[in-house]
């Protein structure tokens, strides 16, 4: 297990079924630094170079809103979680 | 009207200190207020640094010192700047007879302060999530939540860093990669007894530490270690656009700083509880959005409410939510929403520390960010030599020590820059002295 699903592992969750997070692939094939790759604390984002595809790990975002900013053409479709779901934090 | 029945005095959005404060300012004057809160329960979509401050937290509930979920009262402030292997730390502790802050968990105490804003009548929302305001004739009538439409006479919008809802009625563009820091951070257990040894404090003392330098260096971007009851919370926050030309990952920064010399031993064998993240608005004055409008007002996070500098936010968050929360409660009185009738709450605000504090500092940022690899890079890499200097013994004479570390600045920068550097330091002094 990497050092950041130790930490991952420590966060409460309660996933949806379906992702706040939608990415729009075809900015993403041309995206060039893919930088949501990088800087998400949560590494919610994964480049599949097989199949030219985004992959997003949605439950175990943390829903800090760092990737929708630094998104490079700024097309990350990024909402808050339905109230019931998403990230508790209980030491924030 | 069709929607009477979900129709209220005011609707605060988001339940974090600046929302409470607001809520509760409308509910203690006889207004009917609902609070809305997208999380489990207040402060469970939170995290911070880890302190509140006392003066700001009693205007709001003057008795908190004796029923809230406090953690510890800071007795010591530390400043470490930290080297590759060596560090200079000062430290400033006194024991107030009336602290000036307490760290806390904001899962406990969020929590604690909306229990007691429902207590005074709040209407407390938890499960929620408003994703849109309903706005009429250029006026905001209501908030949309997943469920059902809710109409009202006031928004405050206390809805947090990213408020996506000031930006959905124009109140502000959209917030950029140099106007936020990314900041991570880990709650590590350790018996209290241990606490109290490592960190030279009696059962409800505690100290703080803002850590510079690091993998931070020459980044525009700090560290924090605060202790709790029976935790330590270490992190660090780094302004997005740092993160994103430089390619970091913000969790091997931390994991980084945690290794330092300084640090780790004041971590060692304790469990990590739990792994969090958030951002902090860093722009500042200059992006502070527009404040009010037609049947709306902005407060807190949300309103870029932080003085980075002095490590304040959740007391601009309480003052500014109650200095809403006062001007709704006037407003119901004369039952004039219009924007003329809000304004009172900007001119309230220019009159408080709030704006006249992010004012002072509104070149801050900028001014440092411009030289971040000198401020936040050569110069406190030079601190630490100097010390190293200062301390070794090994039969050179002193002056000639004294001559050659000098001698290094103007090796190692030209004069050009060295004008440079010194004219950025007049121009912020100069910001924030006297215009």
């Amino acid at each position: 297990m990497s050092d950041l699903e130790d930490k991952l592992y420590t966060v409460k969750y309660t996933p949806d079924s379906v992702s706040h997070l939608q990415p729009v692939q075809e900015c993403c094939r041309i995206c060039k630094s893919k930088i949501c790759t990088v800087i998400c604390p949560a590494k919610v984002y994964e480049w599949d170079e097989n199949n030219r595809k985004l992959i997003v790990n949605f439950e175990n975002c943390l829903e800090c809103g760092a990737c929708r900013i630094a998104c490079e053409s700024s097309s990350l479709g990024w909402e808050y979680p339905k109230g019931n779901k998403g990230v508790t934090f209980k030491q924030g | 009207m069709a929607n009477e029945e979900n129709k209220v005095d005011v609707i605060v959005v988001g339940g974090g200190p600046a929302g409470i404060s607001c809520a509760v300012t409308i509910a203690r004057a006889g207004k009917q207020v609902v609070l809305i809160e997208r999380g489990k329960f207040s402060g469970s979509k939170n995290a911070f640094g880890g302190a509140i401050y006392a003066q700001p937290t009693r205007e709001i509930f003057p008795d908190f010192e004796k029923n809230a979920p406090i953690e510890r009262k800071t007795i010591e402030h530390k400043y470490a700047l930290l080297g590759k292997d060596d560090a200079t730390v000062i430290s400033y502790k006194k024991k107030h007879e009336d602290p000036v802050s307490y760290s806390v968990i904001r899962g406990k105490f969020d929590r604690w302060m909306a229990d007691e804003a429902a207590k005074e009548g709040v209407i407390l929302v938890e499960e929620t999530v408003v994703r849109e305001l309903i706005v009429k004739d250029g006026c905001v009538i209501g908030v949309k939540t997943e469920l059902e439409d809710y109409y009202c006479d006031i928004v405050v919008l206390a809805d947090g860093v990213n408020s996506l809802l000031a930006k959905q009625i124009g109140l502000r563009g959209d917030l950029k990669p140099e106007d936020v820091a990314l900041s991570v951070k880990e709650v590590i257990k350790l018996p209290p007894e241990i606490i109290n040894e490592r960190f030279h404090v009696n059962f409800d003392e505690g100290c703080i530490y803002e850590i510079f330098g690091g993998p931070m260096t020459g980044m525009l971007g700090l560290g924090f270690l605060y202790t709790n009851k029976d935790s330590v919370s270490i992190g660090l926050g780094i302004t997005l656009s740092e993160l994103v030309e430089k390619s970091l990952r913000p969790y091997e920064l931390l994991d980084e700083m945690k290794q330092h010399s300084e640090l780790a031993p004041l971590l060692k064998d304790g469990e990590l509880l739990e792994y969090s993240a958030h951002l902090i608005p860093e722009g500042g004055f200059k992006k502070v959005p527009i404040l009010f409008g037609a049947g709306v007002m902005v407060c807190g996070d949300a309103a870029s409410f932080v003085n980075n500098l002095h490590w304040e936010g959740t007391n601009l968050a309480m003052i500014s939510g109650k200095l809403a929360g006062e001007t709704a409660v006037i407003a119901l009185g004369k039952g004039d929403f219009s924007e003329h009738a809000l304004s009172r709450y900007q001119q309230e605000l220019e009159a408080s520390f709030i704006m006249k504090d992010l004012r002072t500092y509104k070149d801050l940022m900028s001014g440092i960010g411009e030289r971040a690899s000198e401020f936040l890079g050569y110069y406190p890499k030079k601190i630490n030599s100097f010390f190293e200097m200062f301390t070794s013994v090994d039969s050179i004479p002193k002056r000639k020590k004294y001559r050659d570390f000098i001698k290094q600045f103007f090796t190692e920068r030209s004069i050009s820059e060295l004008f440079k550097d010194g004219w950025a330091v007049v121009k912020l002094l100069w910001s924030i002295l006297i215009k």
